[in-house]
């Protein structure tokens, strides 16, 4: 009984992770056509700034601790807003609509730039800020389970970012318009949306989203260099059993592969990383499109 | 068209010299030298396989599974098998990749476009996750390949350097006269011919997925070999050949050379190797940095490659 509920919130706290991770990469997708391998990269920025902010924060003379869990986030928008804007506006603006594979191909491009990037600017020791973690102590469930309250937190920030991504689709006309350039870029288009204005706010959204997700996970990790590129595969595997560019395919996708992972942690760690794609395996093989993917018709 | 058939019939030949010089500057070029050449051409080896697959209009971001399946099965049949003989551990890693394309492309071949990309780097990431959970075959570290014999001969010093060396540039030749022949033979044109339109080639009565996974099979096949030989070659396999950023490396090279000949994987794997060293040399924090600015520039300006270069200058003669 003590490991199924381990099983379950650890599960759930990978899976919220999962997500405010795939979040930012799948609406790229869904309204840009670019798959995003950069994506990590924002992540491992959002990391950094964070970690060194908050470290600094903590060894000057400092007021309220409790300031640092504002910094987290604050961080991830100012760098993920510079990240993402410099990007669209300095290359992607010129390469909107081209061959979905020759995105891929041009932000791995990106990736080992932006790679070596945060190298040069924050250097390869690693970064800890492990305050804000502590700071939130910790809730026992049971006897002999304790879980960190950041932790837990994640859980609720996770379906915070859901509802409101699902809400600003759907209930707002910004929104309405964005899902109108989703469905038919060249009508929406027609219509007089401008379709160049949106391209750049998504991109900068998704950045920020992706820098937010590493700004929260930086308490609980060191940040080293090569955190972006392991979370990129994960992000990857996410959204595609989910369905590419679908916010609730997400969602969907990232409980499967966190509960999925925290099963065989639990029961068969030999076998984590494996059962990750493993997942995503299966799911593409029976339903190529993803869970809520849409299919295609083939074009002639 | 006669330009066409002209450049045809004289690669051949020309492969064949490329050959033999290289084979001959064995005893002239410095150790480091014929090592560096020798894990590029086993490179372009594996990026022939990607080469292949593009030509069909397909991304493989997971050749590595094989580059890996193929180094470990050398290391893993010299080390518990007792197989010392080069030949011998190469057709066994080249079988073992061949067997897993058999039931992986099954699978594969019926997706296209990132779908095709993000399944191959999957298959490849689950390799890595096996690979590194599992301390019978070594875990993160992996183990040491010892040098192999040569029917039966066993070389020493220098000398085991310089046969890997004549060993990888006698395969490399054998693999691009074979490749050439099959690029202008019925099945190498179709593949072009899916990748332009794939529903007309099944209109004209063929099947583009079998003519896939016959393609898939065959970059498997050559891309373990190239695997091999960089095993015996380094001495040592560790689980990031199967690491994504590996299989990125090896589009890379693919895009840098072009899929217009079968000499340009094997002149971007040498040109990549070449950036690489000297990248590493002169700015190692940066050298990810200046790959990824060559491959934005490339795409860019330069879509088909360094040997749509070669191309140009081509056209330039004939119409002079």
């Amino acid at each position: 009984m003590t490991t199924l509920i381990a099983i379950l919130i650890d599960g759930a706290i990978y899976a919220s992770w999962l997500f405010l991770v795939a979040a930012g990469m799948t609406i790229i997708y869904g309204v840009m056509r670019v798959l995003n391998m950069a994506h990590g990269s924002f992540y491992a920025i959002g990391a950094y700034s964070a970690a060194s902010l908050v470290s600094w924060y903590f060894s000057s003379d400092q007021g309220n601790p409790y300031w640092s869990l504002l910094i987290l986030p604050a961080c991830a928008i100012v760098a993920g807003a510079i990240i993402g804007l410099f990007i669209e506006q300095g290359l992607l603006r010129f390469l909107h609509g081209r061959d979905e594979i020759l995105m891929v191909i041009v932000t791995y491009a990106l990736m080992l730039i932006l790679e070596d990037a945060t190298k040069l600017i924050w250097g390869v020791n690693p970064y800890f800020a492990y305050q804000p973690y502590k700071l939130l102590g910790q809730t026992g469930f049971g006897e002999h389970l304790r879980f960190a309250n950041y932790d837990l937190m994640l859980i609720g920030i996770a379906i915070v970012i859901g509802l409101v991504a699902w809400a600003a689709l759907n209930r707002t006309n910004k929104g309405r318009l964005l899902r109108a350039v989703i469905h038919d870029r060249e009508i929406a288009i027609a219509m007089g949306v401008n379709v160049n204005a949106m391209f750049a706010a998504t991109f900068v959204i998704g950045a920020i989203l992706g820098a937010l997700a590493g700004a929260l996970t930086a308490p609980a990790i060191s940040v080293s260099p090569g955190i972006g590129v392991e979370v990129i595969v994960l992000a990857f595997a996410v959204i595609v059993i989910g369905g590419l560019g679908s916010i609730g395919g997400a969602a969907a996708g990232a409980l499967l592969v966190g509960l999925a992972r925290s099963f065989a942690v639990h029961i068969a760690p030999e076998i984590e990383l494996f059962v990750i794609y493993g997942v995503m395996f299966l799911v593409l093989a029976i339903r190529p499109q993803g869970l809520f993917g849409q299919t295609l018709a083939r074009r002639i | 068209m006669l330009f066409a058939k002209l450049s045809a019939s004289a690669t051949t030949p020309a492969l064949l010299l490329m050959a033999a010089i290289f084979a001959a500057s064995a005893w002239v070029m410095p150790a480091w030298l014929a090592f560096l050449l020798t894990l590029a051409f086993s490179k372009a080896l594996v990026v022939l396989g990607v080469v292949i697959q593009m030509r069909a209009g397909l991304v493989s971001f997971g050749q590595a599974l094989f580059y890996c399946v193929g180094g470990y099965g050398v290391g893993l049949a010299s080390q518990y098998l007792g197989v010392s003989d080069a030949f011998a551990l190469l057709a066994l890693g080249t079988l073992a990749a061949i067997v897993l394309a058999l039931i992986c492309g099954w699978l594969l071949t019926r997706y296209r476009d990132i779908f095709y990309a993000m399944l191959t780097l999957a298959l490849s990431m689950i390799l890595y996750g096996i690979l590194v959970k599992s301390s019978a075959l070594g875990s993160t570290d992996g183990f040491n390949v010892s040098p192999p014999s040569f029917l039966g001969w066993v070389p020493e010093g220098d000398a085991i350097k310089r046969t890997l060396y004549l060993l990888t540039v006698g395969v490399s030749a054998i693999v691009a006269l074979g490749f050439h022949s099959f690029m202008v033979s019925g099945l190498g044109r179709v593949t072009e011919a899916v990748r332009e339109n794939e529903i007309r080639v099944e209109y004209l009565g063929l099947s583009p997925q079998r003519m896939l996974f016959a393609n898939y099979v065959l970059a498997a096949g050559l891309s373990a070999l190239g695997g091999g030989l960089t095993a015996m070659a380094s001495g040592h396999i560790d689980p990031d050949m199967a690491f994504w950023t590996t299989s990125g490396e090896f589009v890379f090279i693919a895009i840098l050379g072009g899929t217009g000949h079968v000499a340009a994987p094997f002149i971007g794997a040498i040109v990549f190797s070449v950036i690489r060293t000297f990248a590493i040399q002169e700015a190692p924090n940066t050298w990810q940095m200046t790959l990824g600015v060559i491959l934005l520039a490339l795409v860019l300006f330069l879509p088909k490659g360094l040997w749509s270069l070669v191309e140009r200058s081509k056209k330039r003669e004939a119409s002079a």
